[in-house]
């Protein structure tokens, strides 16, 4: 059971205000899809990806970055219960997607990344650094739970 | 072996000039021991490290920051073979410092997150995969003589 305390819930509110699902969404999912290029296997029906301009181009990688983004910002209207919140789409990961679950920790580390970027060192301090890499590992941990 | 090629070299080389080793080395070992508190176990002759004001104000966290982020820039001229350039510290890691290795990633990538703040838009996805594969390459080099 993850416990968040006021000031956690208040920084994950006001950093999620700024946040551009569309925009950054698309961020986080290219950069994993070019820093680990084992991720492309999940997504061969996106079409070319084989070339980082070829990610940078893809229609259908912006539309699943955005699908992605919206899904955490979702877990974040849920975040006292994040892993039953996500246990439907933990079903679908395991047994329809078959994706490794490791990736979502790589997900997550290029989301915490893309942030860091956006909002610059004098807003994305240790403390938002911390609150972000705790969000993203418990919805990793979702993510997996109901994989068997 | 790791193979660079000339974009990667060109592109660490070229930020590499831009970073700043005693603020940047500073932010990265902060925090690493924020948001990763078990590696405090490391650092118990620095003091005081209990709160995030704490490492911020302690003298011994900007000093072996700035000495950590030198050390990983002393591999910038030596991209070739990180591993041999490494293999002291790595002896150092294991046999004296009794580090866990499973820390070096973790170090990397708060690096990665702190040159990213830093850089904002410049740290492109060609500049991050280039980083990160430098940071996988040096936490590869540390663990190698780990036995």
């Amino acid at each position: 059971m993850v416990l968040w305390d006021a000031a956690e819930k208040k920084v994950i509110a006001s950093v999620w205000a700024k946040v551009d699902i569309e925009a950054d969404g698309f961020q986080a999912l290219l950069r994993t899809l070019h820093v680990y290029p084992w991720t492309k296997r999940y997504f061969s029906h996106f079409g070319a990806m084989s070339t980082l301009k070829d990610i940078e181009s893809n229609p259908k990688v912006r539309a699943h970055g955005r699908k992605v983004m919206a899904a955490v910002g979702d877990a974040i209207s849920h975040m006292d219960n994040i892993k039953g919140h996500l246990s439907q789409l933990s079903q679908l990961h395991s047994d329809k997607l078959h994706v490794d679950p490791a990736n979502f920790e790589l997900l997550g580390n290029n989301i915490v990344i893309v942030l860091a970027a956006k909002f610059g060192a004098d807003a994305f301090t240790p403390e938002v650094q911390a609150t972000f890499q705790k969000l993203v590992a418990v919805i990793s941990s979702a993510l997996t739970r109901e994989y068997h | 072996m790791v193979h660079w090629d000339a974009t990667e070299k060109q592109t660490i080389t070229s930020f590499w000039g831009k970073v700043d080793l005693a603020a940047d080395g500073e932010h990265s070992l902060q925090r690493l021991l924020y948001v990763y508190p078990w590696c405090r176990r490391y650092f118990h002759k620095f003091g005081d490290l209990s709160t995030i004001s704490a490492i911020r104000k302690n003298s011994h966290v900007r000093a072996h920051g700035h000495k950590v982020l030198s050390a990983l820039g002393d591999c910038v001229p030596h991209l070739g073979d990180i591993k041999g350039h490494l293999a002291q510290l790595s002896k150092l890691h294991c046999e004296t410092l009794h580090v866990d290795p499973a820390n070096f990633c973790l170090l990397g990538n708060t690096i990665v997150v702190v040159l990213a703040s830093h850089f904002g838009a410049k740290f492109t996805p060609e500049v991050q995969a280039a980083f990160q594969k430098l940071v996988a390459e040096v936490a590869a080099g540390l663990s190698r003589k780990y036995h």
